[in-house]
């Protein structure tokens, strides 16, 4: 029964937004003409909407931080180490990872585009893509980061990447003090997907501080 | 291409809008557009620099009022247009002209689980020696042309410090265009920000870019 009067129910209007129109229009018309497979597009978005993000970019920062030769081999061959983990492939095809430290913090952005590791990131946040970080993190990083919460040294060096190839990064952030005795599981639950790409510091949730 | 789209160093875009615990897609047409661009790459009628010169080819209105999903779309429909998959008339009505034949996509759902982890590397085997090494110092080229390339304007015409080299990559000037992979030496080369934005930097900070050889000569 359609209940047009229920003046109890929010005001509301069933009509689609327009880019979902006409979304909806083009995909029809290219599986009409056989152009594509719309279980390929269901298989797609679930991949990243599940199993590719930024819980495998944390796995990676976790396991390097526990075992250095692991660490070792990511510096020095990121793509093959990140593979080791099974992470790999489409727009992550030529890793490099950069390491944060006491005297450098690495900055990551595509000024471009919108370039982003996605095997072990996933696809990026709206604020990286935004006009407002391509065009200010390469000229005003500290403001940048300030606006993330993350305020660095006045002494600290940062070095940001512009990914104006195909070369995608990944930031390996500073472990936290006091995680020395952190299973690689619990380590990789702290890292956070700003952490991976800069703009973010690892830090240990009040709760689990002991 | 001094396009909208080059951005690095512009001013005047306010603060970072940042979304707390933001969801991967807003909605589930950001998510099918985003499906769609990469699957239609299987007709093999652009490539990944040809993509992006489409969507640096919106009008510079559109590209900074659009949403990022919709910048994407609309350059989709661009493509498919121009590489003749679908008409304009068709785009219009939503629906396929009569006389077309059904094809049959290029690649499903297995095929696209199959492609996943392995994607498209853009290094090459290239017969000639790298020009430059880690450590050289080099300057970059003060002027593009109009066409697609990857040297920003805010680093055109200063001098930097090669600190990686990747081997030789495709070359997306050429590629975009379908004249060629050509592929050439790449290196990730450093900037100090002094050198790029004048005294008012940090000159503790840096700003690295990836460049393609012929976008570099000898300091």
């Amino acid at each position: 029964m359609v209940e047009l009067g229920d003046k109890k129910k929010h005001a509301h209007t069933l009509l689609p937004s327009e880019p979902a129109l006409r979304v909806k229009a083009i995909e029809t018309l290219l599986v009409e003409k056989g152009l594509i497979d719309p279980a390929a597009i269901d298989a797609m978005v679930e991949a990243f909407e599940g199993r590719i993000g930024p819980k495998n970019g944390a796995r990676v920062v976790a396991k390097a931080w526990k075992n250095p030769e692991y660490k070792a081999r990511l510096l020095l061959d990121a793509s093959g180490a990140i593979a080791e983990l099974g992470y790999s492939g489409l727009q992550g095809e030529h890793m490099v990872a950069i390491e944060n430290t006491e005297s450098v913090h690495n900055l990551v952005v595509c000024t471009l585009c919108s370039c982003y590791p996605w095997p072990v990131l996933g696809v990026p946040p709206a604020w990286y893509k935004s006009p407002a970080y391509r065009a200010r993190a390469v000229r005003d990083p500290r403001g940048v980061l300030a606006e993330f919460g993350v305020n660095l040294a006045m002494d600290t060096d940062i070095q940001v990447w512009d990914s104006t190839s195909e070369i995608r990064y990944l930031v390996i952030p500073q472990r936290p003090e006091g995680t020395e005795s952190y299973s690689e599981e619990t380590l990789a639950s702290l890292v956070t997907r700003n952490s991976m790409v800069g703009t973010g510091i690892v830090t240990i949730p009040e709760i689990k501080k002991g | 291409m001094d396009g909208i789209h080059d951005l690095g160093g512009m001013e005047g875009f306010g603060s970072l809008q940042i979304e707390e615990n933001e969801p991967v897609f807003h909605a589930d047409w950001e998510a099918r557009t985003m499906a769609m661009r990469v699957l239609m790459g299987f007709w093999r009628k652009w490539n990944i620099d040809a993509s992006r010169h489409s969507i640096e080819n919106l009008p510079p209105a559109d590209y900074l009022g659009f949403s990022y999903y919709e910048k994407w779309l609309a350059s989709l429909v661009n493509l498919l247009v121009g590489a003749e998959l679908v008409t304009v008339d068709e785009v219009k009505k939503g629906f396929s002209a009569t006389a077309a034949k059904k094809s049959i996509p290029p690649i499903d759902a297995a095929g696209l689980e199959a492609f996943l982890p392995v994607g498209k590397p853009a290094m090459r085997e290239l017969g000639t020696k790298p020009q430059f090494s880690v450590g050289d110092r080099v300057h970059t080229l003060s002027h593009m042309p109009s066409g697609h390339h990857r040297l920003p304007r805010y680093i055109r015409g200063h001098f930097g410090e090669i600190v990686l080299y990747h081997g030789a990559h495709v070359f997306p000037d050429t590629n975009a265009c379908f004249a060629g992979e050509n592929p050439q030496h790449l290196y990730t080369v450093r900037f100090s920000a002094e050198e790029l934005w004048g005294g008012d930097a940090s000159i503790r900070d840096t700003v690295t870019a990836d460049l393609w050889e012929s976008y570099l000569e000898p300091e």
